[in-house]
């Protein structure tokens, strides 16, 4: 079982690696920003099989808290950051 | 090699793949799809969907139905909070004034 596991962790890192890409590319700070949402999700997810296969049930608190930056993240980005740099 | 033992655990499994599936092709749409909007239609619709493959493979294999509870709150959070910020950024890019990709701009 840990072995599933383990391997859907290696596929969600591979899309954080693919997100990293996107960031480099840009070619918007939208475009960077959406990377940065795939990040949240991707966080939320990882922490949750982490926490399975650790067996550490205080992970699933630290995907709330990434779920909920995740959303912050994205609205302080539309208030201020886009508005400032064009 | 632990291979899944128990009908439970093969479910999860298949839950996983499906989860690992929509992930990754989500991550592929972002690399792939032309401009700002096609992007988010790929990140906001495709990766929830994987989380929530991945949380019901999760829930299926939870012995506690507090945990059950919480992995499904989070999924609710994420989405709601993944709609709204969809609907923000494309907001805020056509807003300023980026054109929508067309087809013969190819």
């Amino acid at each position: 079982m840990t072995l599933a596991l383990e391997i859907l962790a290696f596929a969600i890192m591979v899309t954080v690696a693919l997100g990293i890409y996107r960031i480099e590319r840009g070619p918007t700070g939208a475009d960077r920003m959406l990377a940065a949402m795939l990040f949240g999700t991707s966080g939320v997810a990882l922490t949750l099989v982490l926490a399975e296969i650790a067996g550490l049930g205080s992970l699933r608190d630290m995907a709330l808290v990434f779920a909920l930056l995740g959303a912050l993240t994205s609205v302080s980005f539309v208030k201020r950051a886009w508005g400032a740099e064009r | 090699m632990t291979l899944p033992a128990t009908i439970g655990e093969w479910i999860s499994t298949a839950f996983f793949a499906a989860g690992a599936f929509f992930f990754l092709a989500g991550s592929i749409g972002l690399v792939r799809f032309p401009d700002v909007y096609t992007r988010l239609h790929a990140l906001t619709k495709a990766d929830n969907l994987g989380l929530g493959f991945v949380i019901t493979g999760l829930a299926v294999g939870s012995d506690s139905w507090i945990v059950v509870v919480k992995l499904y709150l989070i999924w609710l959070l994420v989405i709601v909070t993944s709609a709204t910020a969809c609907y923000l950024v494309a907001n805020a890019a056509r807003s300023s004034g980026l054109e929508p990709w067309r087809a013969e701009d190819r």
